[in-house]
């Protein structure tokens, strides 16, 4: 029976009904929807995320892993508040909660930071919630998840300190974890199942080293200015008030590709497009990207991705 | 040595921990959006039988066990070992007690068994799932019994004891399921 879909037919009226209602939503706000490239020049560095590529006659393409560096090219041409659902490609991730290509919904929010993409997250996944799932929302910082849950200082604690903590909680680990590997592992195996099911938690103001493409606040200690939300224990959506500064993104690009090359991984060329339309000036503000299947399963209290999807990579 | 990367883990797969050959049981991938990638596993030691819980940092690679299913013959068994031959090629192979374990009291000799091999040493031996053997003493059923009534132990020639209908009766061959070490019928 491998060419029959892993969804049933209701879960797919109600993916079609979810995104018309994001469309319908943005187009309340006065968001306007805007197509990118899927294939790129230029990939994401970043050392945790694998893309898959094409080698074209032109050279080689990477399938993005999400379409921020073209929208935030848009952002800074004056295109203004946009958002976008593509489908995006992610190599090595499969499971319960993971297939290798999933859908993203992406929006930015020009004069926005954080703090108020959150409120309009919120009002976005209430707005969808028809069957009225989802519970109380709770903010916290990164900081005080971790120490609630976890009994660790996310900012002071060095790793032998966090591996300790991990060996106490039981975690038998395979393989060399550095500071915020570590961090990763406690947030997903430990703090994340323990929050409330049904609880739409914000999870903001991340240790700088986790920065990827927010701002970094200065002060002691200095905070990454993202944030993440799950449901329940699942994460849903991941937002920065976004880093406009074209130097520090470089570094940060030079940075990764350093580790990705420590790592052994493929190289990735840094989307210099990007850092052009940087140093013409990003408008201030705060993007945010939403996993659009996943947001389908906590609607319809699903657990299992394939059970969303038409066809994931197994029937694919 | 063959080795599997943790993107090749999936349930069924054996491969090496500390030293003890282990087959994975379940694989859960957990990874934050923006962060380090995890496969969270649960792994069954085949020498003990113990499941214990393992998180691996994903991309690390584990040794393969060399750990093969063989059907085989049991032939006879000694003071020490139970002998099991392949049919096709002759090979003998001595498995000792604990690899034989609970599957002792089901081995009828001629029937085929599925021996798993570890670098080619017997680690575990599966009986056939159903076994006929005779039964070599049991009380008389008394009379006026009815085939839907009670059970009466009876011990079998490989000297299990299971429990059969009171209208089973010493020297018959019955069938049993080894897996549930209940009657099915008289064969």
């Amino acid at each position: 029976m491998s060419w029959r879909p892993g969804a049933p037919p209701a879960l797919l009226h109600r993916r079609a009904r979810l995104l018309s209602d994001l469309r319908a939503f943005f187009a309340r706000h006065g968001v306007l929807e805007v197509e990118t490239p899927y294939l790129s020049a230029a990939g994401t560095t970043d050392p945790q995320v694998g893309s898959l590529s094409l080698d074209l006659p032109g050279g080689r393409r990477f399938l993005h892993t999400s379409p921020e560096f073209p929208m935030k090219r848009l952002l800074a041409a004056g295109v203004g508040d946009c958002y976008q659902m593509a489908r995006v490609f992610r190599a090595d991730e499969a499971g319960r909660h993971h297939n290798p290509e999933f859908t993203l919904l992406e929006w930015y929010r020009v004069g926005l930071d954080h703090h108020r993409l959150m409120d309009e997250v919120e009002a976005l996944v209430r707005a969808v919630d028809h069957e009225g799932r989802a519970g109380e929302t709770r903010r916290l910082t990164y900081a005080q998840a971790l120490a609630d849950h976890a009994g660790v200082d996310a900012h002071g604690d060095d790793a032998p300190a966090l591996a300790r903590r991990a060996r106490d909680l039981g975690l038998a680990v395979e393989g060399e974890l550095d500071r915020d590997a570590w961090l990763d592992l406690l947030l997903s195996t430990v703090v994340c199942p323990a929050f409330p099911p049904g609880a739409l938690t914000f999870l903001y103001d991340y240790p700088a080293s986790q920065a990827a493409l927010a701002r970094i606040r200065p002060g002691d200690p200095p905070v990454a200015e993202r944030f993440e939300l799950y449901w329940g224990p699942l994460e849903l959506a991941n937002g920065f008030h976004e880093l406009g500064d074209a130097a520090e993104q470089r570094r940060r690009f030079a940075a990764e590709r350093t580790v990705r090359a420590r790592r052994g991984l493929a190289d990735v060329p840094m989307d210099t497009h990007l850092l052009q339309a940087l140093e013409a000036g990003l408008p201030d503000c705060a993007g945010v990207a939403l996993g659009v299947d996943r947001l389908l399963m906590a609607l319809s209290g699903e657990d299992d991705i394939r059970r969303v999807l038409a066809f994931d990579a197994g029937r694919a | 040595m063959a080795s599997y990367s943790t993107n090749e883990f999936k349930s069924g797969l054996k491969i090496l921990m500390d030293g003890d050959p282990c087959v994975i049981v379940e694989n859960e991938f957990v990874k934050p959006g923006k962060g380090q990638a995890f496969n969270r596993v649960k792994i069954r030691n085949l020498k003990t039988g113990r499941v214990l819980d393992k998180t691996f940092k994903s991309g690390e690679s584990v040794e393969a066990a060399d750990v093969i299913d063989t059907e085989m013959q049991y032939l006879y068994a000694d003071d020490e070992f139970w002998h099991f031959m392949v049919p096709d090629s002759f090979e003998q192979y001595a498995a000792g007690e604990t690899a034989v374990a609970e599957a002792m009291k089901w081995l009828k000799e001629q029937d085929m068994c599925v021996v798993t091999l570890w670098n080619n040493v017997p680690l575990s031996v599966a009986p056939p799932n159903f076994v006929e053997l005779k039964i070599t003493q049991c009380d008389p059923g008394i009379r006026g019994d009815t085939a839907t009534g009670g059970t009466k132990p009876a011990t079998l020639e490989t000297g299990a004891v299971v429990k059969v209908p009171l209208f089973v009766n010493e020297g018959d061959v019955i069938r049993v399921d080894t897996r549930t070490g209940e009657y099915v019928s008289r064969a």
